[in-house]
């Protein structure tokens, strides 16, 4: 059964499947694995060879490092990443790991605190010399530990989808940047449902207020309308002024950008407003399986989310991402665009490896431009040279059980296009 | 010299020799020799940070310690402190050179993709190094004379004050994060590279910054003493344990309160810009009601009536936060709280009262003789503290 194998590029094979099987029973096998002989390529590539940097990679292991917020108000949405990396790593590891080298994982907790980000960063590249730091969710986060990326001359990659303006030798960006993710749906939603006139509703922080630009641009561009723009502080509550004016303008699409704990005030209120998002348009581009959980999937049922993947997505790898997914961290998980964005990481840096037959930094930063991954769950993605993904964007209806229905995908890979002119 | 009318011992003036000399003096050859030995580059630029927290703490011991009025917003002036300074280094990294890429350059990246086409008015004088440094202490300084003049003038205290310190923090903290043209948001002000053309980033450059850092808060830990040793010290702490009786005596109590409270305010601002130019950026988590309870915290566990604690209870904090975080990623914030409950059941006074209590004694017998161990060499703790 071809399908049955994790199709990670050319240079690696299938997962056998007694392997898989174990994987699937939980990793209780994986102390036992790393006992098991590494294959000829590890003495066909000596350390010396593969690490001229002092990075800690020995004979059998290499260590990377995870840092995500494991406390504070983001381990809720940081945590589906923590698992994906963990997942992805251990997949790895049961296939006999990068050059012949088991992973060894680091986690260090960024506790919601950018300086802590920044700190922990600092420890893992200066006192641990990881080769590879999956990590960061905010975009604060990753704008406090960059620098420390920078000096340091590590790896980092970063899972979620952002605003873009950003290009960084030392970053490869798993998640889509803003016009991946706006463009592609704002074009369906016209095309699909007529819209003429848009509210744009976010966060006040610098990716709502991003994507909003870009968003504005675009429509208006197009001679359609934004009837309204208005952005409330994170945490926010007390959505029914905006309400309000929301039925005021009769917007033909609400776009909204809310991010965490305000969405589940956010819908809940436009629900007891009246507001039927069955018959009243809204795209989101802050709400995943994950926000869903929250926000309970009867109150936000028929709003259209705008991302590269979702749970429900059907294809060969991504059911097996899922089953493996739920088998490691319990049949209850929901998986999420960002955690999905977060499993790419650890496997894209073995093919980036790989390819450039060495662990140093600055060969990985070169060799990334072109690596494709096959595996990926939601389909196939392939690095450019800004360190962004091509990637589909892809629309999806909500169910009231917490889901999603894609119904509409892009034909082809967008290219990622973090300085997009025009839009600035 | 004149005899202290209290204890009936010779008052030797502002400077004599006495334990609390000796602690800094020790303090200051742990900070400046132990541990640049000790520690390798990274943690020692760990423990200048921390050790810039300490400046607020030894703020709180003025203010909360001796003049008893507890404030809850400190992490403003920190914040202020190092905003002031980032402003600077953003401003040299921003050079149109830098930032060409940009639509339009000279200007800091957050305000270019926040839309804005200019530098904003206030933002044009921290061009200037001068200008910068005394905004660090200033602007904190005038703001906390606003709030006390505003406070104090009509003689609210206690919790009421500590409850508008709180509301002052969250304040700031909206104002900074919705006016993200102007401030950098949430994100605050990050990438700060050089001073003057010295690249802050490098080993060296964190190694002199630390040393210029201690001897700060060394020269800072003097002028508290020298404060304290005062007749305005004395005045703080009558005001602090029966304030209508200084009221009464002719003084004005709240010029007093504003006096400590702005002097609070510059410590902690010299902080906060010492943290930026060490951590490389300032943002507004450092502002609101959290970490402004948590320099609270600091201060409570060193003690808040000894400027020595203060310090040492920062460090310990700080060192415990990173080692369980590091150790144990899940579990290290339950293990925070319960070393913080233990402080205060076990030893309320924090480590300078165990110190007092338990070890001070034992010093202080070979040398001095019984006779002349007196109430006024001990007690920091004041009469009805020990009793609540």
């Amino acid at each position: 059964m071809s399908s049955d194998k994790f199709d990670a590029g050319k240079p690696v094979g299938g997962l056998p499947s007694p392997l898989r099987r174990k994987l699937l029973l939980g990793m209780a096998a994986l102390p036992a694995v790393g006992l098991l002989p590494r294959g000829a390529l590890a003495q066909a590539l000596p350390t010396d060879a593969v690490n001229t940097t002092k990075l800690a990679v020995t004979d059998s292991t290499v260590k990377v490092g995870i840092l995500h917020s494991t406390t504070g108000t983001m381990a809720i949405s940081e945590t589906g990443s923590v698992q994906a990396e963990k997942l992805a790593i251990a997949q790895i590891n049961e296939m006999g790991g990068v050059l012949g080298r088991k992973i060894e994982v680091i986690q260090e907790d960024g506790a919601s605190d950018w300086p802590t980000f920044a700190e922990k960063a600092r420890k893992l590249l200066v006192e641990d010399k990881v080769a590879a730091v999956f990590g960061c969710w905010t975009s604060a986060s990753r704008k406090a530990v960059l620098p420390v990326f920078e000096q340091y001359n590590g790896m980092l990659y970063y899972p979620t989808f952002y605003e873009g303006l950003e290009q960084s030798k030392n970053v490869i960006y798993t998640g889509q940047e803003a016009t991946q993710q706006i463009l592609a749906g704002l074009d369906w939603v016209t095309k699909e449902k007529g819209a003429k006139s848009f509210f744009l509703i976010g966060s006040d922080y610098i990716w709502p207020r991003t994507s909003n630009k870009i968003a504005r641009k675009h429509i208006e561009m197009k001679g359609q309308k934004v009837v309204g723009e208005e952005y409330f502080p994170l945490g926010h509550t007390q959505f029914n002024s905006v309400i309000n004016k929301i039925k005021l303008t009769k917007p033909d699409v609400i776009y909204a950008s809310v991010v965490g704990g305000s969405n589940v005030a956010f819908y809940k209120q436009m629900k007891a407003a009246g507001i039927d998002l069955n018959k009243q348009v809204l795209m989101t581009i802050s709400v995943t399986e994950d926000e869903m959980l929250g926000i309970g999937g009867e109150n936000i049922a028929g709003a259209y989310a705008c991302m590269k993947y979702f749970q429900s997505l059907q294809n060969p790898n991504n059911e097996k991402f899922v089953a493996a997914f739920k088998a490691m961290w319990g049949a209850n998980s929901v998986i999420g665009d960002v955690t999905q964005a977060g499993y790419l990481g650890p496997w894209l840096w073995k093919l980036t490896v790989e390819k450039a037959k060495s662990f140093d930094i600055d060969k990985i930063a070169v060799a990334s431009e072109g690596i494709e991954f096959s595996g990926a769950p939601e389909g196939y993605v392939r690095v450019h040279g800004n360190h962004h993904l091509w990637s589909k964007t892809r629309v999806g209806r909500a169910r009231p059980d917490g889901q999603f229905d894609v119904v509409y995908e892009t034909a082809d890979l967008i290219e990622p296009n973090p300085f997009p002119k025009g839009y600035q | 010299m004149t005899r202290n009318p209290q204890t009936g011992l010779l008052d030797r003036g502002l400077w004599r020799i006495d334990g609390d000399v000796v602690g800094i003096l020790l303090l200051a050859a742990l900070l400046v020799i132990v541990l640049p030995l000790g520690l390798d580059i990274f943690r020692l630029n760990m423990v200048g940070k921390y050790l810039t927290y300490a400046f607020v703490a030894l703020g709180l011991v003025l203010c909360w310690g001796s003049a008893g009025i507890l404030s809850l917003g400190q992490g403003i002036f920190f914040g202020i402190g190092g905003y002031c300074m980032a402003m600077f280094l953003k401003l040299e990294a921003s050079s149109p050179e830098a930032t060409k890429i940009q639509s339009t350059p000279g200007i800091p990246d957050f305000m270019d993709w926040n839309q804005l086409t200019a530098l904003p008015w206030f933002w044009e004088p921290f061009h200037s190094l001068t200008f910068s440094i005394v905004a660090v202490v200033a602007v904190p300084a005038l703001l906390a004379f606003i709030v006390g003049l505003a406070m104090f003038k009509r003689r609210v205290g206690g919790v009421y004050f500590a409850i508008i310190t709180q509301a002052f923090a969250a304040i700031l903290t909206i104002l900074i994060v919705g006016q993200q043209g102007y401030t950098g948001g949430i994100n605050g002000i990050t990438d700060l590279r050089t001073l003057k053309g010295w690249d802050i980033r490098t080993d060296e450059a964190k190694l002199v910054l630390y040393f210029v850092n201690a001897a700060l808060l060394i020269g800072c830990i003097l002028l508290c003493l020298t404060v304290r040793r005062s007749k305005l010290g004395r005045i703080l702490v009558a005001l602090r344990d029966k304030e209508d009786r200084v009221r009464f005596s002719g003084y004005d109590v709240a010029n007093f309160k504003i006096f400590v409270f702005c002097f609070a305010a510059a410590l902690s601002a010299v902080g906060g810009a010492m943290f930026t130019l060490q951590v490389g950026f300032m943002s507004p988590s450092f502002v609101g009601i959290v970490p402004s309870i948590e320099m609270v915290i600091y201060c409570a566990v060193g003690g808040r009536l000894s400027l020595l604690g203060a310090v040492y209870g920062t460090l310990l904090v700080n060192w415990a936060k990173t080692m369980l975080s590091e150790s144990f990623p899940e579990l290290w914030l339950f293990a925070m709280g319960a070393l913080f409950i233990g402080v205060v059941m076990v030893f309320p006074n924090g480590l300078a009262g165990l110190y007092q209590q338990y070890i001070a004694p034992r010093l202080r017998r070979p040398f001095v003789g019984r006779a002349k161990m007196p109430a006024a060499a001990a007690p920091i703790i004041p009469p009805h503290t020990a009793a609540d």
